[in-house]
């Protein structure tokens, strides 16, 4: 269950944060297939980037949005480091955002346009380190009121 | 003992038998390598537009990443934009140690500010605790570059010549008697 929570009592400052958690038994139907699919195909690339030079892969998840206040904001929702040996399987059950996601002011409300991408920064044994985009990304749209319940 | 004391005699020999035209000659040799070697600093400087292009990880704070003694090369072009996930070194306003920490978030206006928040990959918490009192976001000027390579563990000679400063002068010692007494 997808729940798009917003909270206007964050703890520093009077900003909009939004909640967003994600979970495979998704009863939204029309977004389900859409999250599974990304999730899947990313996974599947990260099987073929582990070679010998790869030291870890530094995943995160970012939303990338837009308000009246700020051309362009991106916030990393989530982020996880992947050691080359370590399983690369990422499990998508019940993760929920790991960093706050505060907007700066209240460009949260009612944006329709919240994309959310899967990075990773490879790290070699030595040598260049690269940014790569993973491919597709989700959009996630807030609605326009704010929730008051503190439940999540 | 011994063998040290005939050792050191054998270089002044070397140094006495050559005349003073040769010595200014080594002199002279021994200042262009340095010129060259800050010519070649100067030149990365502008290529990379980082006033550091070449910085050593100091802290175990990007681990498992990167380890102290790790050597990164950075650039710092206007035209790169700051995006998440990148890996910035930036100083505190005040302070001179250089931080290595990732993008956590950023605010960007239409005409190009930015503001944004860093985070040690191995930390719990963003930086907010470390930034100046008062201050919540960094600004491009803060950015001494962006680290786009990496080399492992030279950069621990920079350390320990740091911290134990016997060992620096023992370098520099050594360097500089190895240029005067080489022959070529």
């Amino acid at each position: 269950l997808r729940k798009n929570v917003e909270d206007f009592t964050g703890p520093r400052e009077r900003s909009d944060l939004g909640f967003v958690t994600f979970d495979i038994t998704a009863d939204i139907l029309n977004r389900k297939s859409g999250l599974q699919t990304f999730w899947n195909k990313n996974t599947l690339m990260l099987f073929f980037i582990f070679d010998w030079n790869v030291k870890q892969l530094f995943l995160y998840l970012s939303a990338e949005y837009s308000t009246k206040n700020n051309a362009l904001n991106q916030v990393v929702l989530w982020d996880k480091i992947m050691l080359r040996g370590d399983n690369p399987r990422l499990s998508l059950k019940d993760m929920k955002s790991k960093y706050f996601f505060f907007d700066d002011g209240n460009g949260l409300k009612g944006n329709r346009n919240i994309t959310l991408t899967l990075s990773w920064n490879v790290v070699p044994n030595a040598g260049i380190l690269p940014l790569v985009t993973g491919s597709g990304h989700v959009s996630v749209p807030f609605p326009d009121t704010y929730e008051t319940t503190k439940s999540y | 003992a011994v063998a040290a004391a005939m050792l050191s005699l054998d270089f002044l020999d070397d140094v006495r038998r050559m005349n003073k035209r040769q010595l200014y000659y080594q002199v002279l040799n021994f200042g262009m390598i340095v010129s060259s070697a800050l010519m070649i600093w100067k030149g990365l400087m502008v290529v990379t537009g980082s006033e550091s292009p070449i910085v050593v990880v100091l802290s175990g704070s990007m681990e498992p990443a990167f380890h102290r003694g790790d050597l990164l090369f950075l650039t710092n072009r206007i035209e790169d934009p700051i995006r998440v996930g990148e890996i910035v070194v930036f100083r505190i306003e005040g302070r001179e140690i250089p931080i290595v920490h990732r993008v956590l978030k950023i605010h960007e206006k239409q005409n190009g500010d930015i503001k944004f928040l860093t985070k040690g990959d191995n930390n719990a918490v963003d930086d907010r605790g470390l930034y100046k009192q008062g201050q919540h976001w960094l600004e491009k000027k803060d950015v001494v570059g962006r680290a786009r390579g990496f080399v492992p563990y030279i950069g621990i000679v920079t350390i320990l010549m740091n911290d134990y400063p016997k060992f620096k002068y023992a370098v520099l010692f050594l360097l500089g008697l190895f240029v005067l007494v080489h022959r070529e």
